[in-house]
């Protein structure tokens, strides 16, 4: 659904204006259209789920979660530059706070989300912290080893009490509101929609202002930065927790919404899928998050239907497909042809 | 004290394993500065390889050396294809065409050979080595087929024209081409001479921890903190990297932290490196120019 708005409200934008003239001459400006699509994009968001199956509800909730994941990760590796292997360790730790607080605790499901998102910001910052003597490949690394390690720890025999080791834990995330007209999967759907536009607000509005501009200029000259006065060492560590606090959120829904969670689902592999959702999406752009969303979710299930035997390894050609030939992903492609559209 | 002993010894053996893919590591660094995320995928290809020509009927050591051939072919193969085209893009895209072919290696691997974990056999006999209670024939093996690859490459890299080719094409690339060296097939040779110290570590290590297509990923992981330990930019510390982050694992495995949390000691060792001396024990420090 979202896959296809866009490009075909782009469409309206050219055609408003006549052939000839330049489009600022008649008809709304472009940010407007960018709003009213954003806006038609809700309304079909909001309607869908009443339209389709209980299946399909859960797994547009899972796309929506993972396009906050993905919002996340792409502030940090697109807009900052610094590149994360370990994003699915900071989508356990969400998920686990959810979860124990949700079932040692006994806090209501939406008490959890604010608690993990804080928890996951702290994190993200501390990781932060000695990740900013690193560049490149040495974070890669060190965030590499962080998502190897994280399945352990959550199966380790200590935490056991908390953990529910290699078992996991079975939560429930309680009943819909009584009086409202949903059923359980659809409530949710909701829930999940609104933090997400709330998070994408909150991200564009962060991206768009000061602090945005300081964090694309520490990716794009770090030197140049630090001598035009940001405090380079901050806004990197700072981002790295913003970045892993919109994860730590997505895990917690993520963990809310399979009321399960279990070390295995955190595997190494995770942390690929994000990346791959990041990448095909498109790293340096917001609505790259929901594309990217839309092809993990998606993708490895038509995957699965072609070749049994190795899903991964199509993930695997998509990968350097997308970086060989499409670099900026699908977000650039959808700029591409809105532009050749808009000129004509 | 004797467990100690024998924890030590058994530290260097899997150190030996540790040593050889920080090698291959930084066989890869010196020449392009890029951390080969998928060496142990490509070791554990190499090692089902290997084991293929077993089961077809070879002898160990004819399948050895034909392994050998195999993944100096397939370094040289991956270079070529896969890194070559973006070679000079930003940091971000080589990594994740790294984690691509890992990925793509991985798949593959477990689409030929099934998931199922297989045994493979040491060519190193099956009791301990003298009547000795501390050290085992194979893990002695693995430590003297180590050290005698570490000699072979030093000699390799020290005394043959082809090795100083690949020195100078890996310090001074502009300069090596103007005196003729072919950089570009350097590079690839690297490549090549880092599958062979992978495959090698792989089936040195296969007997140990059963071959399947997830093996490598915890050595993976012990080679980057060896190789970083040591030095990135340093064969010869990389070398002694993996020794030493193979014994400090065992030994905290056994007293500290618990078999169970064995690969947390890598991230640590990874962390506090990086932290504490980012240059590794033996590195030179890197000064960027404003």
């Amino acid at each position: 659904m979202a896959l296809a708005t866009p490009p075909a409200t782009a469409t309206p934008a050219s055609s408003a204006s006549p052939p000839g003239t330049r489009k600022s001459g008649t008809g709304l400006p472009p940010v407007a259209w960018r709003a009213l699509a954003t806006a038609l994009l809700l309304v079909a968001a909001c309607a869908l789920p009443f339209a389709i199956s209980n299946y399909l509800v859960f797994q547009l909730t899972l796309v929506i979660i993972y396009a906050i994941a993905l919002l996340g990760l792409n502030i940090l590796a697109g807009f900052n530059g610094q590149i994360s292997l370990g994003h699915g360790a900071f989508f356990a730790v969400g998920a686990y706070t959810a979860a124990i607080l949700l079932d040692k605790a006994g806090m209501p499901f939406w008490a959890t989300i604010p608690i993990a998102a804080a928890i996951c910001l702290v994190a993200g910052f501390l990781f932060g912290i000695p990740a900013l003597r690193l560049e490149g490949h040495y974070l890669a690394l060190a965030t590499f080893s962080l998502a190897i390690v994280v399945p352990q720890l959550l199966k380790f025999r200590g935490l056991e009490h908390w953990t529910g080791g290699v078992q996991g834990l079975v939560i429930d995330r309680g009943d819909v509101p009584a009086g409202l007209p949903l059923n359980n999967d659809q409530w949710f759907y909701f829930v999940c929609l609104a933090i997400a536009v709330v998070m994408f607000v909150l991200g564009a509005n962060l991206l768009r202002g000061r602090i945005g501009r300081a964090i694309v200029a520490i990716r794009d000259h770090p030197i140049a930065a630090a001598s035009m006065g940001i405090d380079t060492a901050r806004y990197k560590a700072m981002t790295f927790g913003i970045s892993a606090m919109y994860t730590g959120i997505a895990g917690a829904l993520s963990a809310l919404l399979a009321q399960f969670v279990s070390p295995d689902s955190f595997s190494f592999f995770l942390s690929i899928s994000l990346l791959v959702g990041a990448v095909v999406g498109g790293v340096a752009s917001i609505w790259g998050a929901v594309f990217g969303a839309f092809f993990i979710v998606y993708v490895p299930n038509w995957a699965d239907q072609l070749t049994k035997a190795a899903p991964w390894a199509i993930y695997g050609l998509v990968l350097l497909g997308f970086m060989y030939a499409m670099p900026q992903g699908l977000a650039g492609l959808m700029r591409l042809i809105g532009k050749r559209l808009a000129r004509r | 004290m004797q467990a100690l002993l024998h924890q030590i010894f058994s530290g260097l053996a899997n150190g030996g394993i540790y040593a050889s893919i920080a090698l291959a590591l930084v066989m890869i660094y010196r020449s392009t500065h890029h951390v080969n995320f998928a060496q142990g995928e490509m070791a554990m290809f190499s090692t089902y390889i290997a084991w293929t020509l077993i089961q077809v009927g070879f002898p160990y050591w004819m399948a050895f050396a034909l392994t050998l051939v195999f993944a100096f072919v397939s370094g040289v193969l991956i270079e070529r294809i896969v890194v070559r085209p973006v070679e000079d893009k930003p940091i971000l895209v080589v990594v994740i065409v790294f984690i691509g072919l890992l990925v793509i290696v991985n798949s593959i691997a477990g689409w030929l050979f099934d998931y199922t974990p297989k045994t493979f056999p040491s060519p190193f006999p099956d009791r301990p080595w003298y009547g000795s209670r501390y050290i085992s024939a194979h893990e002695l093996g693995m430590i003297v087929v180590t050290l005698c690859m570490l000699a072979l490459i030093f000699t390799f890299f020290r005394f043959t024209p082809l090795g100083l080719a690949m020195r100078a094409a890996a310090q001074n690339p502009i300069s090596s081409r103007l005196v003729g060296i072919r950089v570009g097939w350097m590079l690839a040779f690297g490549w090549g001479l880092a599958g062979v110290i992978g495959a090698v570590a792989g089936m040195m290590t296969a007997p140990i921890v059963y071959l399947d297509p997830n093996m490598m990923a915890g050595i993976l992981l012990y080679g980057f903190a060896g190789a970083l330990m040591g030095g990135i930019e340093n064969p010869v510390g990389a070398a002694v990297g993996g020794f030493l982050v193979g014994v400090l694992e065992n030994v905290a495995g056994a007293y500290v932290v618990g078999t169970e949390l064995k690969l947390s000691v890598a991230l640590a060792i990874i962390i506090a490196v990086l932290v504490v001396k980012p240059s590794g024990l033996f590195g030179k420090r890197l000064v960027t120019r404003v």
